[in-house]
């Protein structure tokens, strides 16, 4: 029952990087802009959320700096693909080859050091309770935060005037446009909220899931988040199924390793991008379904013919 | 601030000024980072991208480390020409020092002239078939290559960790993650006797030509040229867009593994749990630089190689990471994206006095 | 004299290498149907957005109900009572109709009880849209519903209406004339925007003509004739409508469509059903119907873009094609001008002499062994240019340098000039100027008379009209039976495009 409780609570903390991040993707692409930089985001969040909270002992600061060094790599996506009309995919390219070398220069003073790391949360009662005390109500307060962030995602597009308007620009950004809708502005909200996300996503990396900075321990997940998006086909709900899915992949390649099965730990590793191509592979099959669900404008630059 | 007016034409002149002024915004925004970390601006980009090229055997370096950076970004032109975002080429490279790797460790005493050709084809088909797993699951699944590719990037590497702390260890290598030493016949000649210089040096050049005139000159080069422009217009030609996939990631996907073949037993001897610095997505910024353009990935592959020759030597001499090659990578890209916008656009400054229209 | 709804003076629009408004006047009285008319290019769509706040001019004063006002977005014009029906452009598929609609009320009041109201005025108007369907199911016509809704519930003073029948059957058309007459007798204006002579006769009280950026004349429609406001809206005076050409000389069937039956391929598309046709040497044959009937598809099956299955379901000189791709089909004689010039008939980023070879390298014997013949594909790219006198400084220039008219013509001129059997032309003069698209009549007029079968789809019936032999109707997937030109009335027409299936289909048993 114990291994069971483990699992599923470590699946959780597995999961949670991956949600955050594919949440701020999936609102990104929601308005049809493709940010292939969330590894590099996500570097950048954790180095700076580990630095700020080694330096200031403060985690509240140190989650705001992984925000602000996300929507900083962002902001600079959103200028040169949405100002400056430059190609969206060479462009989230440079963001990772960026933050890559940025966060391996800033965090070469922090290999091998720690850093306060994110609480688990204790409720009298209730977190006392067996086996669903540990299952729900003994997390750190970022796990929560990601499943309410992912509901209040999927609430504002779906419910608010603002997320139609979204969901309006994804579709067809010429006609928003026509309709008096600020395409660009929108957007770049949009691209800075993803930002905030992986940011946000990095630091959990550092700062709870394995509290230490390695150089480049995102380890190929912001990848993953965006496999998740399409995944999901840019349903919200599907988002949180994808992570779990992935997640568990991703811890339980950990877990046999530490069992010591007779097979080599390499392939073990290899394990979550076998099966994100999988993955991929299995729901790519059904193009009709992600044609339907897929923002028409995705990748797709706009300018307001002036 | 300031509004882009379309310029109606594509300036010539600003196709191959851009990378120029983004290379010189790179140098003054790597100098601001450098004072803003307390480091001397001009005299750390001098060490960085200059006093490499005065070292000694500065010149032959810089081609043993661009030779790779061209091989593949030749073959990356090609597939971003045709739209086939092909990104991971850092795993078509591995595949391509395992197979050919593979050859020379199972050919260790062979002396035949055709052993070192046998291990250059094993590379190209080791770093060919990785890419058309890629192709296939695109033109069969639909699976989008970028993410993909760049999985089988990550495969690929612990496929290498396994193989040399594994079954191919060297069993007189005290434990180390590596393979025992290639032959020297396997190794391949040198361009001139007992340097570094293996003859990748001369392939890069050369195929960068000969791409450069298929893409120009030949029916092929015109449909891939199609196919990433207008994919609606080659269907309308009647170019199959599969095929030219197939294509476009075996010719990437091979050069890779060229490129691979090349390195390992060119300048490392033995394989490694660490056998590129991240060519691979180098390749993509050299690409790029290069204007996708076949000959413009020559100068484009030698100026990034100076990039990791510079953070050795910023290591060396001023003790920095050489993490910077990185970040100065990062921004050179950045700034080419963002310059690349006058090839198109005329920046018209509006309430800023002075400013030239 | 009251004050005019909308007054513009001296408005002036320049854009790169193109002034397109130039010191513009316009006067729109209260309750009155006002016609903007023009050929394409001629500055009409600028001048809309401009009143529409789309854009900004660069001179020039508007005057709405007497007062100086600067319309800054479409918001504002909304605000201010200005409502807007576009032709392109302006409804999102993937979204319901109440969605759409909503995005066009910028007042969050204007949202409450959106569905309701939305049945309620569609009723009232006689125009039925049912607010929780996805825009991607609904025909053309119920989309230009939508939008005229989402304008209505904003209680417009001006409506502006862009090319609204270029899209609808002739029945429809006469149902919007009533919804417009009704709206303006209840106090509405309308700037009615057109190029269709007929119906602005009909239709509008007032007319303001364009040319070339600039107004030529301002005048009452009902007092002038159809060929009077022709030769004032087109520069060069009008060359007589052609000859009815002598009924052809018909040879052997050289095109022929046995059962061709296709599933769409995507959830937006029209699935073909069961199309059976046979074009002989010599003849035109015209498949009118409006757009998105399955027009697209049966270009892309012919062409070979989408493969039809069986080999006997397209004949191309007697041989079975259906199997075969573009470059197959070519091989035995066939040749294709799509009905999108951009991107589709033509890589507008790429020269002239590209472009040429990209659909002519194989009849045109432009390469060798995979090499490009560079010099015998820049001949023909200059014999092309020159035949048709296409406008251009040479093959080197970029297809997008071109007006659309110009590379209309040089696409038109690749196909023709290389002697096809069979020549498939969808919308072969859309958005062409009268000089080229006379031009391009007389080259599909030759080719006929040269011995091709040609096959026109067009949704311009004064087109199909005028060029084919006999006519066919594609709605909703099908064919219908073709009928000589001579037997062909507009009224039958008409009715089979609004998809009542009159004509009788003699299926064939084998």
């Amino acid at each position: 029952m114990d291994i069971v409780i483990n699992l599923l609570v470590s699946v959780m903390a597995a999961s949670t990087p991956l949600l955050l991040a594919a949440t701020g993707e999936l609102v990104v692409e929601k308005v049809a802009v493709l940010n292939l930089g969330v590894e590099g985001m996500m570097l950048m969040g954790a180095i700076a959320g580990f630095a700020v909270a080694h330096e200031t002992g403060s985690l509240p600061l140190a989650l705001l700096a992984a925000i602000f060094a996300g929507m900083a790599l962002s902001l600079l996506f959103a200028f040169l693909t949405l100002t400056l009309q430059a190609n969206q995919t060479a462009t989230g390219l440079a963001l990772t080859i960026f933050g890559r070398g940025f966060s391996a220069l800033v965090g070469a003073g922090y290999v091998g050091i720690s850093a306060p790391t994110l609480p688990h949360i204790h409720i009298p009662v209730l977190s006392d309770i067996p086996v669903l005390g540990q299952i729900l109500f003994s997390y750190d307060p970022l796990i929560y935060l990601a499943l309410a962030l992912l509901a209040f995602v999927a609430w504002f597009l779906s419910k608010t005037h603002a997320g139609l308007i979204m969901r309006a620009i994804g579709d067809q950004h010429d006609a928003a446009h026509v309709l008096g809708y600020k395409v660009i502005r929108i957007r770049y909200l949009a691209v800075l909220f993803g930002g905030a996300m992986a940011g946000l996503a990095g630091a959990y990396m550092s700062l709870a899931y394995t509290p230490l900075w390695a150089q480049d321990m995102i380890a190929g997940r912001g990848w993953v988040a965006l496999a998740l998006v399409t995944f999901a086909a840019w349903r919200p709900f599907w988002l949180l199924i994808g992570a779990w899915l992935f997640g568990a992949m991703m811890y339980l390649s950990l877990y046999v390793q530490g069992l010591g099965v007779p097979v080599p730990s390499a392939f073990l590793s290899a394990v979550p991008y076998i099966g994100t191509v999988v993955v991929l592979v299995l729901i790519s099959r059904d193009s009709r379904r992600i044609r339907l669900h897929r923002p028409a404008m995705l990748g797709r630059a706009f300018q307001a013919g002036n | 601030m300031f509004s882009l007016q379309p310029r109606g034409y594509v300036s010539q002149f600003w196709s191959w000024g851009s990378p120029i002024l983004a290379l010189l915004l790179t140098a003054a925004i790597a100098g601001a980072i450098f004072a803003f970390m307390g480091r001397p601006p001009l005299l750390t980009v001098y060490t960085f991208l200059i006093s490499p090229l005065f070292a000694p055997e500065g010149l032959a370096n810089l081609a043993i480390k661009a030779a790779p950076l061209i091989l593949m970004g030749v073959g990356l032109s090609l597939a971003y020409k045709a739209n086939v975002w092909n990104i991971g080429t850092e795993g078509q490279f591995t595949l391509g020092a395992i197979f050919g790797g593979g050859a020379a460790l199972a050919l260790p005493d062979a002396t035949s002239w055709a052993v070192f050709p046998a291990v250059l084809i094993a590379g190209i088909t080791g770093g060919m078939l990785y890419a058309l797993i890629v192709a296939w699951l695109r033109t069969a699944f639909n699976a989008n290559e970028i993410l993909t590719s760049l999985m089988l990037a990550y495969i690929a590497q612990y496929l290498l960790i396994y193989l040399v702390t594994g079954p191919w260890r060297d069993p007189m290598g005290f434990g180390y993650p590596q393979t025992a030493m290639f032959s020297d016949t396997a190794d391949g000649p040198r361009v001139i006797e007992a340097t570094n210089l293996h003859f990748g040096i001369i392939a890069a050049p050369v195929i960068a030509i000969l791409a450069w005139w298929i893409l120009g000159k030949t029916s092929f080069g015109f449909q891939l040229r199609v196919l990433g422009q207008a994919p609606r217009a080659a269907r309308f030609a009647g170019f199959s867009e599969n095929r030219l996939v197939w294509l476009s990631m075996a010719i990437s996907g091979g050069l890779a593994g060229l490129a691979g073949v090349f390195e390992v037993t060119g300048t490392q001897g033995q394989l490694t749990t660490t056998i590129s610095p991240g060519y691979g997505f180098t390749a993509i910024i050299v690409a790029f630089l290069g204007r996708l353009n076949p000959a413009g990935i020559i100068p484009a592959g030698l100026l990034l190689a100076l990039t990791y020759l510079g953070g050795d030597a910023a290591q060396i001499n001023l003790g920095m990471s050489n993490a910077i090659t990185g970040i100065f990578q990062g921004i050179l890209l950045f700034c080419l994206l963002g310059a690349d916008v006058l090839i198109l656009y005329r920046i018209k400054w509006r309430k800023s006095a002075g400013a030239r229209a | 004299m009251t004050t005019p709804l909308l007054q513009l003076n001296g408005i002036v629009k320049q854009y790169p290498g193109c002034l397109a408004n130039d010191h513009v006047d316009l006067t729109i009285d209260r309750h009155q149907i006002h016609a903007l008319l023009g050929e394409n290019g001629a500055g009409k769509s600028t001048l809309v957005k401009i009143i529409y706040g789309v854009v900004h001019p660069d001179e020039g004063s508007i005057l709405w109900q007497g007062e100086r006002v600067t319309i800054t977005s479409p918001a504002h014009a909304r605000r201010l009572g200005i409502g807007m029906v576009f032709q392109h452009f302006s409804l999102f598929e993937a979204l319901t109709v109440a969605e759409n609609i909503a995005l066009g009320l910028d007042n969050p009041k204007d949202r409450v009880n959106l569905r309701d109201r939305i049945i309620k005025i569609s009723a009232s108007y006689g125009l039925p849209v049912d607010p929780d369907r996805t825009v991607h199911d609904l025909s053309v016509g119920e989309r230009q519903r939508i939008e005229i809704v989402r304008c209505l519930l904003q209680n417009p003073k001006l409506l502006i209406m862009d090319e609204p029948t270029s899209v609808l059957t002739p029945k429809e058309a006469e149902t919007l004339f009533t919804t417009l007459r009704r709206l303006a007798s209840e106090g509405c204006s309308i700037l009615y925007i057109s190029h269709k002579l007929e119906e602005v006769r009909a239709l509008c009280e007032a007319a303001t003509i364009m040319r070339a950026g600039r107004v030529v004349a301002q005048c009452i429609p009902a007092e002038k004739t159809a060929r009077e406001l022709a030769s004032i809206m087109i520069s060069a005076d009008l060359k007589p409508a052609h000859e009815r050409r002598p009924a052809p000389t018909v040879g052997l069937p050289r095109l022929v469509l046995n059962k061709l039956t296709l599933r769409a391929t995507s959830e937006f598309g029209t699935s073909l059903k069961s199309i059976s046709l046979t074009v002989s040497g010599g003849e035109i044959v015209g498949i009118a119907g409006i757009a998105g009937n399955g027009q697209g598809e049966l270009m892309d099956a012919l062409s070979g873009e989408i493969l039809a299955g069986k080999p006997e379901t397209v004949l191309l000189d007697g041989k079975p094609a259906g199997h075969l791709g573009p470059y197959d089909r070519r091989k035995l004689g066939g040749c294709f001008v799509p009905e999108e010039r951009n991107g589709h008939g033509a890589v507008t980023t790429m020269s002239l002499s590209e472009n040429a070879y990209l659909s002519a390298h194989l009849r045109g014997a432009l390469s060798k062994l995979g090499v490009i013949n560079h010099r015998r594909t820049n001949t023909y790219a200059a014999s092309i240019i020159e035949r048709f006198d296409v406008r251009t400084t040479g093959p080197a220039a970029l297809a997008k340098s071109l007006s659309g008219g110009n590379l209309q013509k040089f696409l038109v001129g690749r196909e023709v000039m290389l002697d096809p059997a069979v020549l498939v032309i969808s919308q072969p003069t859309w958005g062409v100027d009268a000089g080229a698209a006379l031009a391009i009549h007389e080259a599909i007029i030759a080719l006929a008379a040269a011995g091709a079968a040609v096959v026109i789809i067009s949704q311009d019936l004064d087109e199909i009209f005028q060029l084919s032999d006999r006519i066919a109707v594609i709605a909703a997937g099908t064919l219908s039976e073709p009928v000589p030109v001579a037997e062909a009335s507009l009224e039958r027409i008409g009715l089979l495009m609004g998809g009542s299936h009159t004509a009788s289909e003699a299926p064939a048993h084998v």
